[in-house]
């Protein structure tokens, strides 16, 4: 079962349950204000959004939520967590990832199609994606910043960098990999209809933990 | 001696003297305030409503028409589709971000209130020049304001239109168009019933804002000491719509609501007398039970406070607990403030006395309605060429053209929104319509604005119908059926004559076409007064426009697709250079539209388009057959070779423009196929896919256009106006 989590002003969480339905898995919301993970959890999953309006900084309310002391103790078990963008800045916020993520350096909200290469391949996330994927981003803080040399960086924007990150990081992984955060949509890459299938793979990997 | 009262707030001394006959005595001043907001012409539609019925309405998938918050049409299965284009002029040319953010929510909302689920947002913007430092801030603050609330509640914004004109230099137009889902056996109507029942105000805080908004900025000319209306300009946030947004849809899926209303324009007063007039029941407000934002508010500013992220819901009182709960839920505010009384009328109680107590139908059914004055402008006069130098150079002028902001990219406006969230967005902005899945469902619909509003300036009638069929024929460059409209008419003062005759002959227009193509419109919206001292705006009927495709996966797109297909040219326009983009202006005498030849084209597009036999389609409009192959060539990252009959001047040929023309492409083996489909429909081969330019056989000389090159200015033009 994935624990797909939702806030107030989540934005993708139904997109999400959509591509954990679509690769055969079950998928289940968990509630900001309960303490506890939906039972059988086996993986989690914070999704995109404006998660309390971006009010402070994106990600700072939702990551002092009661559900969050919940996925600590989850990510600390080593149990999977995939943040997507909004759940990105949360995770980031919560300390389970490195670094945080600055205003864009457009200074605009940026949507569009983009390329990542997978540097990392041995995450539990990325065992499957081929060496590049093409999917959607869509923010208006999404420049990760933070120590390239000690932070496991796992998707880079190639060739350009469209937001301005360091290292033209796209996403990062804890130290022993089972927390994964990232600014491009996967969620929005599981259907040729939509254009792009490349995001497959990584959902694949959470139903399968 | 000072201005009276009611002058103050936009009555005239007729209407203000009809109001004791209609209520026995001298409106108190909180009754003066709502008067002179329900009896505005944003409200009322006083200058407008006789003419609007000249519209078709009716049609087999009509679920809602005209005069609810949104208009709803049948897609089948059970589902229906609400949708409505509204404007926010003025606020936005007062202060644009907020003025078009809130726009976006107040559009939002209207869709909310049928029980429907917003899933995808229109814009049609106008500005003046680039040139002008005021437009370039109005335009990039716009843009800003509409991304800022789009984005934060999660609804794309998949398409629309922007163009620049001098004209729009004092009246800049941002119009908002929302799309919803809803169960056909579950759309929400606004009118109260069931003495008793309970009114709950959710949302929210009501404060000082907005107060006025619909009669001092909506309903009169702008002027040069507008900065003093910004108070009047409403204040935007866009997390409280989206957690209003999930639980009163929420509530609606319980059937918590017996009706639901959005507080829109003259705020609380409106939202209350269209309920209880709908319903021909009264209503009790109690002042006191309203959440309010600051201290100290009169009973007129809380009854006409247009606060944002409101809604009032209908509620019995048994499921009271369970709408209280689920509000405090989604940490929404949630306050009973009223209930549902027989004796009509609207009653509201300030600190324990009785400050409104007049029949809900004198403030909405009783509203004055005045004809226009109309005085026809003369016929226009047709170009002539000779006293128009053609280009030297064809080439340089093609490529000229096609960076001019009206028809270069508008990637640097659709990167700024979020057109993706929901993953339903199958056809991304940038091509005719907007394509997008409907959820949970194997159908998509198609969806654009679209306004020829030079041409109505020059020809109301032909105008109207030029409006109409861009729409149409944009849907079905998809594949899709049109199938409903909503219109937001845009207008200067329309107590001038020659105004009042262009708005008459705009709806003659408009309605002529869509009967033409049996498309209802369900909805809509007007906004007068768009004119300052110094410019009147074109008149600027903005069409929205949905079509629906049976099978999600089978639209067609505007991008070239492979080498060897086949460039055609279909449908009976003739290219002119009359109120064209290559002229720059509103200048001669635009072709009148066939309404024949419009109708077939739009139905033989369709047809085809079932049977798979389009590679790609695209409407010819701004700039001529030359932008929409650079257009179609930009898109599919590859070229065309063409060859163009030299019939006229070249330059007519290749920049002049006309309705009732679409550029296809198909497969050689479809030919046969699409010409025996094509009945009564002219088409004519013109040349093939292929190779990494444009080229364009013309009298013996060939016209080039390297797509490389081209797309470095067209992509260049809008980002540097704004640097």
């Amino acid at each position: 079962m994935v624990a797909v989590v939702r806030f107030p002003g989540s934005l993708d969480h139904e997109s999400a349950v959509r591509a954990v339905r679509g690769v055969g898995g079950e998928a289940t919301y968990a509630w900001h204000a309960d303490p506890q993970l939906p039972d059988g959890t086996r993986a989690v999953i914070i999704p995109g959004g404006f998660s309390y309006g971006d009010h402070l900084r994106p990600g700072a309310i939702a990551s002092r939520s009661p559900i969050m002391d919940a996925v600590r103790r989850h990510a600390d078990a080593g149990g999977l967590v995939l943040g997507i963008c909004n759940g990105f800045q949360v995770l980031c916020e919560a300390g389970l990832l490195p670094g945080v993520l600055r205003t864009n350096a457009t200074t605009s909200f940026v949507c569009r199609q983009v390329e990542l290469e997978v540097l990392d391949h041995d995450t539990p996330f990325t065992r499957e994606l081929g060496a590049a994927i093409s999917v959607p981003i869509k923010n208006h803080d999404g420049a990760w910043f933070g120590d390239p040399h000690h932070a496991r960086i796992v998707f880079s924007y190639g060739p350009e960098n469209p937001l301005g990150s360091v290292a033209s990081a796209a996403g990062v992984a804890s130290a022993r990999g089972n927390v994964l955060g990232l600014m491009p949509h996967p969620e929005e890459a599981v259907d040729p209809l939509l254009g792009s299938t490349d995001g497959l793979g990584l959902f694949a990997a959470l139903v399968r933990a | 001696m000072t201005t009276p009262l009611y002058r103050q707030l936009g009555l005239t001394d007729g209407e203000f003297a009809h109001i004791p006959t209609l209520i026995g005595r001298a409106p108190t001043d909180a009754e003066l305030a709502m008067f002179s907001l329900m009896w505005s012409e944003h409200c009322s539609y006083k200058h407008s409503r006789r003419l609007l019925r000249r519209f078709p309405t009716e049609g087999p998938h009509v679920l809602q028409g005209p005069g609810e918050n949104a208009g709803a049409v049948d897609v089948g299965d059970g589902w229906a589709i609400a949708l409505k284009i509204e404007s926010h002029n003025h606020p936005s040319a007062v202060e644009p971000f907020e003025g078009a953010a809130t726009g976006v929510g107040g559009i939002v909302r209207d869709i909310l209130a049928l029980g429907a689920r917003p899933i995808a947002l229109l814009d049609s913007l106008r500005f003046g020049s680039l040139e002008s430092a005021r437009s370039r801030h109005l335009f990039t603050r716009a843009v800003a304001g509409i991304g800022h609330y789009g984005n934060c509640i999660g609804v794309p914004t998949v398409g629309g239109e922007v163009a620049f004109d001098d004209r729009y230099e004092d009246s800049c137009l941002v119009n908002a168009m929302c799309i919803g889902l809803v169960r056909a056996d579950g759309i929400l109507r606004a009118a109260a019933f069931g003495e008793g029942n309970l009114l709950v105000l959710i949302g929210n805080r009501t404060g000082r804002d907005g107060i006025g908004g619909a009669s001092i900025l909506a309903s009169a000319e702008l002027s040069s000491d507008d900065a003093d209306k910004r108070p009047s300009v409403q204040v935007s946030d866009p997390f409280t719509e989206r957690k209003l947004m999930d639980c009163c849809l929420e509530l609606a899926a319980d059937s918590a609501f017996l009706a639901l209303q959005d507080l829109g324009a003259a705020g609380l007063t409106s939202a209350a007398c269209e309920m209880a007039a709908k319903g021909g029941v009264g209503l009790e407000i109690d002042l006191d039970q309203i959440p309010l934002r600051e201290g100290g508010m009169a009973a007129a500013e809380i009854l006409v406070s247009e606060s944002q992220e409101r809604m009032l819901g209908l509620v019995a009182p048994e499921t009271l607990d369970h709408v209280l709960a689920t509000c405090s839920r989604w940490e929404l505010d949630a306050s009973v403030i009223g209930t549902v009384t027989t004796t009509g009328n609207f009653t509201a109680r300030h600190h324990g006395a009785i400050v409104v107590d007049i029949p809900a139908s004198a403030l909405t059914d009783d509203a004055p309605a005045y004809d226009v004055p109309r005085t026809p402008a003369s016929a226009p006069t047709p170009l002539e060429l000779d006293h128009i130098p053609a280009p030297d150079d064809l080439q340089a002028a093609w490529a000229e053209l096609l960076a001019r902001p009206n028809l270069a990219s508008k990637r640097w406006i659709y990167q700024q929104y979020d057109h993706l969230v929901g993953a339903n967005t199958i056809r991304r902005p940038g091509g005719d319509a907007a394509v997008v899945r409907i959820p949970g469902m194997k159908r998509a619909l198609a969806i654009t604005t679209d306004c020829a509003e030079r041409h109505c300036e020059l020809d109301p009638r032909g105008g109207g119908r030029a409006s109409v069929f861009e729409a149409a024929r944009n849907i079905a460059c998809t594949g899709a059926l049109p199938l409903a409209a909503s219109d937001c008419l845009n207008f200067a003062n329309p107590e001038k004559a020659s105004t009042g005759w262009r708005l008459a002959e705009v709806i003659e227009g408009m309605s002529e076409a869509l009967e033409a193509i049996a498309v209802p419109v369900v909805s809509g919206n007007v906004s007068l007064y768009n004119e300052s001292p110094e410019r009147a705006i074109y008149p600027t009927p903005v069409v929205g426009m949905i079509g629906l495709l049976d099978d999600a996966g089978s639209s067609v797109g505007h991008a070239l697709a492979s080498e060897g297909d086949l460039v055609i040219v279909l449908g009976g326009g003739i290219a002119r250079l009359d109120a064209s983009e290559w002229i720059g202006a509103a200048h001669g005498a635009p072709a009148l539209p066939n309404l024949d030849g419009e109708a077939a084209l739009i139905g033989f597009m369709v047809s085809a388009a079932r049977e798979g036999l389009w590679c790609s389609a695209h409407d010819i409009s701004g700039g001529g057959i030359a932008i929409t192959l650079a257009e179609s060539a930009l898109a599919g990252g590859i070229g065309c070779m063409v060859t163009l009959p030299e019939d006229r001047r070249p330059d007519e040929v290749l920049f002049g423009e006309s309705g009732e023309r679409i550029v296809a492409t198909c497969r050689p083996t479809a030919l046969a196929r699409l010409t025996a489909l094509a009945g009564d429909v002219p088409i004519t081969v013109i040349g093939s896919v292929g190779g990494d330019s444009v080229d364009v056989h013309l009298g013996g000389a060939t016209i080039r256009l390297d797509l490389e090159i081209a797309r470095v200015a067209y992509e260049a033009t809008l980002p540097e106006a704004v640097a």
